[in-house]
């Protein structure tokens, strides 16, 4: 046995968890892209901000996408206990008491929300209350475990970090901060299907009805196949908005006739295909969609930048 | 075992307490900084903020 499972047992007998325990219930992944995205949803809004305030409200927001993750893992730990790829999360391992994520969360989430609407606006602090009421109540607590659509309304979630973005510097909502939104909300759906594909044996021991587990693998490569090619139109049309330009549409054309593309090379394999090579191609379509988004992003950010130098735009 | 000895589950509440210490610390910086921000850019200030309570009463 190593130290560390030493001290792992140890931690679950004592439930003296350590200070990194209890950040890893805000899960801080998931956390980097609500950050990157709220970032770039904040620059490229037409309004400035002063640094510190834009600061503030990044992270507040951060700790409110935190937060909700803490309710998630507090309300899944079940869930999460059987999936391979879950059960280390600080809950389930028995590290931290469901009882403290549960009181963690509800904290943070209060503080997160009246932070943010001390820091900017009323608009901000909703769209924050919102979305973590949303993750929290509307996607783990009834979706997620009700129907196989639960990633694609559920998607919104994680969806709104640009919007409030937006929301921060301008106190409002825009066409261009409801289609970075709803640029998020339609890569979720492909994004998680791909990761199904091949994770399908946890959805399925822990009985989360995903698609895959539903309605079988072939519908779920229909499905990916479909929701790229939709995606498609959107991530493009924000090109011809304020937050887009001729790099944008560059970018954002080639990524998503590659995705598109990899999503019918997806659809056009069969089971024993996909197998026989540990699927593969499922796997490197995963990858390629955390690019896709993030090069998306990265392209708004750009076209900002160039801006201030009277280069970028339309 | 001398009576110093430290066990794993002191050297974890240790650094628990240190955590939440430096974030409570964290925390007043920014409700600090925050204020100085909003007072400095005096954006959100009403008039009635510039006037002194006894002259509030006065031109009621």
């Amino acid at each position: 046995m190593s130290d560390t499972s030493i001290n792992a047992a140890d931690r679950a007998e004592t439930g003296e968890a350590g200070f990194g325990d209890y950040f890893a219930l805000l899960k801080p992944r998931v956390m980097s892209l609500v950050v990157f995205t709220a970032f770039v949803g904040l620059l490229v809004a037409p309004v400035p901000v002063h640094p510190f305030i834009g600061f503030v409200a990044i992270l507040f927001i951060a700790i409110g996408g935190g937060a909700s993750g803490a309710l998630n893992m507090w309300w899944d730990a079940d869930i999460d206990a059987v999936m391979k790829r879950t059960r280390k999360r600080p809950v389930p391992s028995g590290k931290v008491a469901g009882g403290d994520a549960l009181a963690i969360g509800i904290v943070l989430s209060g503080m997160a929300v009246v932070m943010l609407g001390l820091a900017t606006n009323p608009v901000a602090a909703g769209l924050l209350a919102f979305t973590i009421f949303f993750y929290v109540v509307v996607y783990t607590m009834w979706l997620k475990r009700w129907t196989p659509q639960n990633i694609v309304i559920g998607g919104a979630a994680g969806a709104f970090p640009p919007m409030i973005g937006w929301a921060v510097a301008t106190g409002g909502i825009s066409v261009e901060s409801v289609l970075m939104f709803t640029l998020i909300l339609m890569w979720t759906p492909p994004h998680f299907w791909a990761l199904a594909l091949f994770m399908n044996d946890d959805y399925t021991r822990a009985g989360v009805p995903m698609l895959t587990v539903t309605h079988g693998r072939r519908a779920t490569r229909t499905h990916i196949l479909v929701y790229t090619m939709l995606l498609a139109p959107v991530a493009i049309g924000a090109g011809v908005t304020s937050i887009g330009g001729p790099l944008y549409l560059a970018v954002s054309v080639a990524l998503n006739l590659w995705f598109i593309g990899s999503a019918f090379r997806l659809w056009r394999r069969d089971e024993a295909t996909a197998e026989a090579d540990g699927y593969h191609a499922e796997k490197a379509f995963f990858r390629f969609s955390l690019l896709y988004l993030f090069l998306h992003f990265v392209a708004f950010l750009a076209e900002a930048a160039l801006r201030m130098f009277d280069l970028g735009g339309w | 075992m001398g009576l110093a000895h430290e066990h794993d589950l002191h050297r974890r509440r240790r650094g628990r307490n240190m955590g939440v210490g430096l974030t409570l610390i964290a925390f007043v910086a920014i409700v600090f900084g925050m204020t100085v921000v909003k007072v400095s850019e005096g954006q959100n200030m009403q008039s009635y903020e510039h006037v002194l309570p006894a002259q509030q009463d006065l031109n009621k």
